[in-house]
């Protein structure tokens, strides 16, 4: 079972193969709806994977234990991915993604802090997660706590001002337990993020507003855990920001090479399909 | 050129008081308040957006540097700041102009704070016309734009008194505050009647026969002023009902007033007559089945106002004593 309190360290075959759980789960979670922001999750499972079982500390059967790191998700509508890791986590129950967006659900479409436990804030209104983590770093370092607050943003959320605010206010007030991670997958509603309004060069945007960046490969896992300790073992008081450039769709491969769009379509016949060029990849050991 | 001998008024500073010529006043009760209220929650912190001189909130930063946050000229990460703090177990107190913090703000308090119902109290000066600078300071529609806002709390106070006792009861209250400020030097007008601030409650501080005011914020003052002049001159029985609590807006007691039969209603408000008090009572009355014999708002009109000097522009809109007297002279 998860230990998130990391008492072992996964081997980087180990955390595979939970991106690829976490991928399972959000395939079977977009198939229950018949549709669903799957690219954007399959493309950050490695991004989560190494998070919630490398670098960060939580209880699963305590999701607001006062001690823990917390995972804000700023972009609401990465949820399903949010979930497929609280489910492989252990803090939320597998079958309960076969309520996935509908009625009454615990898990709605876009990520909400009171349906969800480990859901942190309400996401969504891009721009906002960043400086909730602001905050709330504040406000761990007033409780003199060493838990550290990671906030997952997206490429084309760099476009909002308010994302700048914060960036400028958590350099400001020294936040080194605040942790940006930058899902880089460059593409957004119209199209592709450098193209609608380009962070580029986003590494040196973040370093000139005062952060330790590192931009990596955010589907090697090895990449990525050598990426989040750095980020903790970096000495200096200075907020940290890995910026993760990801590949859409990443592990079903008949739709990584589909005409990428931010929201990709799944016939409804091909959820299975998804699942089985999925598996065909499943990481061994 | 001006009249030689005759004073030409100027607009004076940002936040020219609107303490007239000899009242009593109290000097930055909101920030002695907070202090004093600080002392005994360690929970309490303060934040602002380069305006803690202007919203009081210098007292309290002075007094507790530690637990004060200068978040710069930065008002959206101000919000969601406060709103991470909230969420931390802290009570913040976040200050800024009411303009900033109803238009620039907004989506950052409806998404981060309201939507979730944080514990944070956000106090904001400059509310209605209470500068001469122009529409990029008066916020003269921000109870319009926070009454739509879910779990918010709306407070706008008249007075010295009135602000020193909404703190602690805002404090108290566990979920997001919107209070309107007045700062700097505040005249000092409820302790000569017989009222206590409480949170969602409206008060009735002097009974009428001929006309009622339900009056909010600075406007309490002006028209207590305006029903003893209307009395001592033979004009009318003017009642006022202080209605300091926006939202919830205390329907029970008002529509008790405004039942009462034969009388002027007149609503008195320092903000756009679209979408504040005026509104709020017309719209409780009419769903609760109350006609009074006569309904009038005072308000800002539906316009970006002028600028210039406040006591120029408070006759200008219909704010000042003088024209409050004028106005329901006109309706009788």
């Amino acid at each position: 079972m998860p230990n998130g309190r990391l008492s072992t360290r996964l081997s980087n075959i180990d955390l595979a193969k939970r991106a690829y759980n976490i991928r399972r789960h959000a395939i079977r979670m977009g198939a229950v709806q018949g549709q669903g922001y799957i690219g954007q999750a399959l493309g950050v499972a490695d991004v989560l994977a190494v998070s919630y079982f490398h670098a960060m500390r939580y209880e699963a059967n305590d999701p607001r234990w006062e001690d823990r790191d917390r995972f804000l998700l700023s972009i609401g509508h990465y949820a399903i991915a949010l979930y497929a890791a609280l489910i492989e986590a252990g803090i939320l129950p597998e079958d309960e993604l076969e309520t996935y967006g509908t009625d009454g659900s615990r898990l709605p479409m876009s990520g909400m802090a009171a349906y969800t436990p480990g859901m942190e804030i309400t996401g969504g209104s891009l721009g906002h997660g960043l400086g909730i983590g602001v905050g709330m770093a504040l406000g761990l370092k007033r409780k003199a706590s060493d838990a550290r607050v990671f906030t997952l943003l997206s490429d084309g959320e760099l476009g909002e001002g308010a994302t700048w605010e914060a960036a400028l206010s958590a350099a400001h007030h020294r936040l080194d337990n605040l942790i940006g991670v930058v899902d880089f997958n460059n593409q957004q509603a119209d199209g592709p993020s450098t193209e609608m309004l380009s962070a580029e060069p986003v590494a040196d945007k973040w370093a000139a507003f005062g952060w330790h960046v590192q931009r990596v490969d955010g589907n090697d896992i090895a990449a990525l855990v050598n990426a989040f300790d750095a980020a903790r073992q970096h000495p200096g008081e200075r907020p940290r920001v890995i910026v993760c450039d990801t590949r859409m769709c990443k592990g079903v491969p008949f739709l990584e090479t589909r005409e990428v769009t931010h929201f990709v379509r799944v016939a409804p016949e091909e959820w299975d399909k998804a699942l089985e060029a999925l598996d065909a990849g499943r990481p061994q050991s | 050129m001006s009249a030689p001998g005759k004073k030409r008024l100027t607009t004076s500073a940002m936040i020219a008081s609107i303490a007239e010529d000899g009242q009593e006043t109290t000097a930055a009760p909101f920030g002695h308040a907070l202090v004093a209220l600080a002392r005994e929650r360690p929970e309490i912190v303060g934040l602002s957006a380069d305006l803690s001189k202007y919203t009081d909130l210098h007292v309290f930063a002075q007094a507790m540097p530690d637990r004060f946050y200068q978040m710069g000229m930065a008002e959206q990460v101000l919000i969601g700041a406060a709103a991470g703090l909230a969420r931390e177990g802290f009570q913040p107190f976040a200050t800024t102009y009411a303009v900033f913090a109803s238009r620039r703000a907004y989506d950052f308090m409806a998404m981060d704070i309201a939507e979730e119902s944080l514990n944070v109290k956000i106090v904001c000066a400059l509310p209605g016309l209470t500068t001469g600078y122009g529409p990029s300071h008066q916020a003269t529609d921000d109870l319009a734009i926070f009454r739509a806002m879910p779990n918010l709390t709306i407070v706008d106070p008249c007075d010295a008194v009135d602000i020193e006792q909404a703190v602690p009861a805002i404090a108290d209250h566990k979920g997001p505050v919107y209070m309107r400020l007045l700062r700097g030097q505040v005249p000092r007008v409820l302790h000569r009647y017989d009222y206590r601030f409480e949170l969602g409650k409206a008060a009735l501080l002097r009974d009428g026969a001929d006309v009622l005011f339900v009056s909010t914020g600075l406007m309490t003052m002006r028209v207590l002023a305006a029903a003893e002049r209307m009395a001592a001159e033979g004009i009318a029985d003017a009642g006022v009902l202080h209605v300091p609590t926006i939202k919830p807006l205390d329907t029970d007691t008002i529509l008790a007033a405004l039942a009462k039969s034969g009388r002027l209603v007149v609503t008195a408000e320092n903000h756009s007559i679209v979408g504040g008090l005026g509104e709020a009572v017309a719209g409780a009355a009419l769903r609760g089945g109350v006609g009074p014999a006569g309904f009038r708002m005072i308000g800002l009109p539906d316009a970006f106002l002028d600028a210039g000097a406040l006591p120029t522009l408070h006759d200008r809109y219909g704010l000042s004593v003088d024209a409050v007297v004028a106005q329901v002279k006109g309706w009788l």
